[in-house]
């Protein structure tokens, strides 16, 4: 069975989406920087390869929305873990439209789906970073207490443990699952400060991998068959001192992928598609 | 008792069943000894998962605690279940399936209640399994299934789409057996983040309401269903209650330097108290390898005393490892019928219900009656021979004149270590034994005058159990269980009682396996111990074998050496124990018994003295009610209260030593009953064999201590194995010693159901205080 059965880091299934052109000009973003859509769009084909070609995913690939220029972002419309799917309410306004192509995305993959539609709550997938074995979420600027108990309520099996987030868009942009059991984890104070509060509301003990960029500790694990562990990660060019880190997990495939233009617009690499493990075997 | 269908056992629960526990509310029993008495029905032998609850007048579930009396525990409504108290973190550890079922019925309720949430594929998941262990595998030509299965409680919001998911998922369990099936349940169960979590409603500092849940491995804060905190054990340094407030002293951080308290609001008084009691009984339970001591009694100070006093996990782990009868057949009913059988209720759980009754002497002597009777049928049926074939002697030790003299502190000293000898006549395996059993030899009846100024009971026995293993060897064994009943105001606590501390510090000997996943605490922790707690507990964890002289183990090596009639009477009590037990030898009652035969532990003939008994158990009924520990705490003579202070230094084994030369304000009597199989005769000497292997095993809590001791010895070609169990039970006279016997009687043979006890003695020392005299 799915959820409590799951082994972490199998999936079949990605969803992704398009970038629409306004993301250059109108995607929220934390710095002021241009983005080069042509090469956004590049990055983000060769994202969608890797996922369908090397990881083997069936790949759902929803078409962009102009007048949701953050659209691409998938990972914030929604929370997929087993069976169940919780669409989310992101905390920025003009992204709320994204759940709709989602939810009809999920069905189609016939996910459980559970709707968040207390208007007192907020949350991005972004913030939700699940273990394994129990989920945390980041009260953020884009998420808060509400929000995470709709997603306590969605997955009823699991502990859902809150850590503030105080730096950076989301508590994914400075951490990622590098592996069952082990949290990557960016060395700014905050990253580390929220790696104790983690560590201390868990009954589990995780191994943590400490590197130097904040933004390089959002990684993608997963356990193909065949390959065993596989981490996707920003590349060498951009963050080499991460990436010595990184290196020295012997036993993984380690597959580089570009993200600079979408990181420019606060996109890490979790953030462009959801996955799931649709379960074959029953 | 044989196996019990447990749906009987539901149904019987009004008539004869009830009787019996009718009459441990005339005995003023302890919560002990009801429990003991639902677990022997249950036939269950991994009882310290579990307790029992009742409802207080708030309405508020409480756990009856085992060391106090049932009848000043309740309010009036004589109501309990059996709940689990302590659910184990990996249920595929528990040795029997018995005790997983039942610890599966649990969690059904739990689950059907809402009370441990879980998603919709849990709850099919889960649904499917319990189907499976209560109804096999899935019937194709069953009618319409989803009728059935609309009456029977999976989940708290169940419809039509669960119970479809819930078939389905059956029909793909084809094949597998009940005891899978609950396996499977279990393995899934444990998963879930509330698991084991005992909630708490409290509102923090700020009046926010929150919810404390304890659990195996600390303290949990919850808002809504979201974790706001969690404070592990190795965390927190105090835990405390001072009316409505309960508090955590947290170990300071890595970079903080002081440490921190936390504070949380209860909604009263009670309601603090039974959290801090949660969290010191679950502290003890999944962090020690055996229980703190009560905290010394101070003088003049207020608080609870309060102590877990059952097993640690680590303790039942090793004695669930000793249990080696064959697996109990049980039946598993339909969750369906049995919530019928209880109005429609949706309680899947047996519960027990008693009807109140009113005290009086007469029920007493009957009950003294039956609980003999118990203990002599299960002695005779334990040793599969009729009334010829044992040997009853009674030794009354009786110091008439109630002059303390030094000559009858000696001669009482010389009683005990005679005793001691003859109990010890395998020498103790490694030196920290004889100096656990000298102070418990000293400082009991020390302690006990402490806090009981009337009659002190102290009762040891012994158990020799033979079994003849295959055709190549016999085994022998020898059981010697000690357990240790505190007195009363060790537990003694009442409502006024607003405040309370508990220092929840691991002591050196925790088992390191426990809790793997906070190893690196636990060894921050191991600074905190003090040098007597390590003197405490020298040789709680299991040791490995340890080679001792072979000596000890040949005095009763010869009775092995006849491989024929150990095989009879191995034979005739394993086909029909029932019977025996049902009978009612008048052999076997202390007072027709034949002549003593010799036995080392006998001093003296006492022919009345089994008239004694109900005596002896009858005292505590005329005095007890005037004397309430705390009272006699600060009116007891200063020679008293300087042995009180020694007792604070219990496990100090010299202070001990001197207590016992104080011993002069108490009168003695004691009693020696030594039951043995005619085997043993003349089998006196043999030619010593050669040791293989001596493990000794002890484990000690405020109530309990147990020392197992096994050796195994090859001599001749024939393998023996010899497993010593010692029970001290010390305290005042209300407790059931002869219950006890009969329970330690009855678990020994329940553990090794296909040997044959070969002896048994108890001993009993009464002990009478200066002021009881006139």
């Amino acid at each position: 069975m799915a959820g409590l059965l799951a082994k972490f880091g199998h999936y079949t299934h990605a969803v992704v989406r398009g970038i629409p052109s306004s993301l250059a000009t109108e995607a929220l973003r934390s710095s002021q920087s241009e983005v080069d859509l042509a090469k956004a769009h590049q990055e983000h084909a060769e994202y969608v390869e890797v996922l369908r070609t090397r990881l083997g995913l069936e790949v759902v690939e929803l078409p962009a929305d102009e007048a949701l220029p953050d659209c691409v972002f998938v990972e914030d419309a929604a929370v997929v873990c087993g069976d169940t799917a919780l669409i989310t309410r992101p905390g920025a306004v003009s992204r709320r439209g994204e759940t709709e192509a989602m939810k009809e995305a999920l069905k189609k993959l016939d996910l459980n789906l559970v709707e968040m539609t207390d208007e007192n709550a907020t949350l991005d997938g972004g913030d939700v970073l699940f273990t394994g074995q129990e989920f945390f979420v980041g009260l953020s600027k884009r998420t808060n207490q509400r929000g995470a108990e709709i997603l306590a309520d969605a997955f009823k099996d699991y502990a859902v443990s809150t850590v503030p987030v105080t730096e950076g868009l989301h508590l994914k942009s400075f951490c990622s699952m590098g592996g069952p059991g082990l949290i990557l984890i960016g060395a700014s104070e905050h990253a580390q400060k929220a790696l104790k509060t983690m560590q201390q509301m868990s009954n589990y003990r995780y191994d943590k991998l400490t590197v130097p960029d904040d933004l390089a500790a959002n990684c993608i694990y997963m356990n193909v068959p065949g390959k065993g562990h596989v981490l996707l990660h920003t590349t060498g060019d951009q963050f080499p001192e991460s990436f010595k880190v990184l290196e020295k997990l012997t036993d993984y495939t380690l597959i580089a992928v570009s993200g600079l233009e979408k990181m420019k617009v606060d996109g890490a690499l979790t953030c462009c598609s959801i996955l799931i493990n649709k379960k074959t075997d029953i | 008792m044989h196996p019990q269908n447990l749906r009987r056992m539901a149904k019987r629960t009004k008539t004869d069943y009830c009787q019996n526990l009718l009459q441990s509310y005339r005995k003023r029993a302890k919560g002990q000894f009801l429990f003991f008495k639902v677990c022997e029905h249950l036939n269950l032998m991994e009882k310290d998962y579990f307790g029992l609850t009742y409802k207080d007048t708030h309405d508020h579930k409480c756990w009856l605690d085992p060391t106090k009396e049932i009848k000043r525990q309740i309010r009036n409504s004589w109501q309990f279940s059996f709940n689990v108290k302590f659910y184990p973190p990996d249920p595929s550890l528990l040795t029997e399936d018995l005790t997983r079922y039942l610890l599966c019925l649990q969690l059904r309720e739990d689950v059907a209640c809402g009370r441990l949430p879980c998603s919709f594929v849990t709850h099919t998941l889960l649904g499917s399994y319990t189907l499976q262990a209560e109804l096999g595998d899935y019937e194709v030509d069953q009618p319409k299934p989803l009728d059935y299965m609309s009456q029977l409680t999976f989940a708290p919001n169940q419809n039509k789409d669960m119970e479809e998911k819930i078939l389905e998922l059956h029909k793909s369990h084809r094949g597998m057996t009940p005891a899978q099936a609950d396996a499977q349940f279990l393995e899934n169960a444990k998963k879930l983040s509330m698991y084991g979590v005992d909630l708490h409603h409290a509102k923090d500092s700020e009046g926010v309401d929150i919810t404390l849940g304890v659990c195996a491995n600390g303290l949990l804060v919850y808002k809504d269903r979201l974790r706001i905190n969690r404070f592990a054990w190795p965390k927190i340094l105090k835990i405390s209650y001072k009316r409505n407030n309960f508090y955590i002293k947290i170990r300071p951080g890595e970079t903080e330097q002081f440490e921190s308290t936390v504070g949380f609001k209860l909604q009263n008084h009670r309601s603090a108290k039974r959290l801090w009691k949660v969290c010191v009984e679950n502290h003890s339970f999944f962090r020690l390898n055996a229980p703190e001591p009560p905290t010394k009694a101070r003088f003049l100070t207020l608080g609870s005393k309060f102590r877990y006093s059952g097993r640690t996990q680590a303790q039942t782990r090793v004695a669930s490892s000793l249990i080696d009868r064959p697996a109990p057949n049980f039946e598993r009913t339909s969750s369906k019928r049995i919530s019928r059988s209880l109005d429609g209720a949706s309680f899947i759980f047996p519960q027990f219900i008693i009807y109140a009754f009113t005290c009086s002497f007469i029920h007493f002597y009957l009950f003294c009656a039956f609980v003999l009777f118990c203990c002599m049928s299960a002695f005779q049926s334990s040793l599969g021979v009729h009334g010829e074939n044992i040997y009853v002697r009674h030794s009354n030790l009786m110091l008439e004149d109630h002059d303390k003299t030094q000559d009858e502190v000696l001669k009482h000293q010389a009683s005990i270590s005679q005793l001691k000898r003859s109990f010890m006549e395998a020498p103790p395996p490694s030196p920290p034994q004889p100096n656990q059993w000298e102070k418990r030899l000293t400082s009991s009846p020390t302690t006990t005058i402490r806090v009981q100024p009337h009659p002190v009971v102290r009762v040891w026995m012994l158990m020799t159990l033979r079994l003849k293993e295959g055709a190549s060897g016999c085994i022998l064994m020898r059981i010697f269980h000690t357990d240790n009943f505190f007195s009363e105001s060790v537990s003694s606590e009442s409502e006024s009682e607003e405040e309370a501390e508990y220092h929840p510090n691991v002591h050196v000997s925790i088992a390191h396996s426990e809790i793997p996943e906070e190893k690196e605490e636990e060894e921050e922790e191991e600074e905190e111990v003090e040098v007597h707690v390590v003197e405490q507990i020298p040789n709680d964890t299991i040791l490995p074998p340890v080679i001792e002289e072979a000596a000890p183990v040949e005095v009763q090596q010869q009775e092995t050496h006849d491989a024929e009639r150990p095989k009879e009477a191995e034979e005739k009590h394993t086909t029909e124990p029932e019977n025996d037990e049902s009978t009612d030898d008048p052999m076997l009652t202390p007072e027709e018994a034949p002549p003593p035969n010799g036995l080392p532990l006998a001093e003296e003939d006492s022919p009345d003295a089994g008239q004694e008994e109900p005596k002896v158990n009858g005292q505590p009924m005329t005095v007890e009610t005037e004397h309430r520990p705390q009272v006699i705490c600060c009116t007891e003579p200063p020679v008293v209260k300087t042995e009180m202070v020694t007792i604070s230094d219990t496990f100090a084994a010299q202070k001990t030593e001197i207590a016992t030369k104080e011993v002069p304000i108490v009168h003695t009597e004691t009693k020696t009953i030594t039951y043995e199989a005619s085997q043993l005769d003349g089998n006196a000497d043999g030619e010593p064999g050669v040791l293989m292997t001596a493990q000794t095993i002890t484990s000690e809590s405020l109530c309990t201590t147990t020392t197992t001791h096994i050796t195994k010895t090859l001599k001749g070609g024939l393998s023996e194995t010899r497993i010593e169990k010692r029970i001290v039970i010390t305290g005042d006279c209300d407790i059931d010693h002869d219950e006890a016997l009969a329970q330690a009687i009855k678990e020994a043979k329940e553990q090794h159901p296909d040997m044959s006890v070969t002896r048994v003695v108890v001993h009993k020392e009464t002990e009478l205080a200066e002021e009881e005299e006139d």
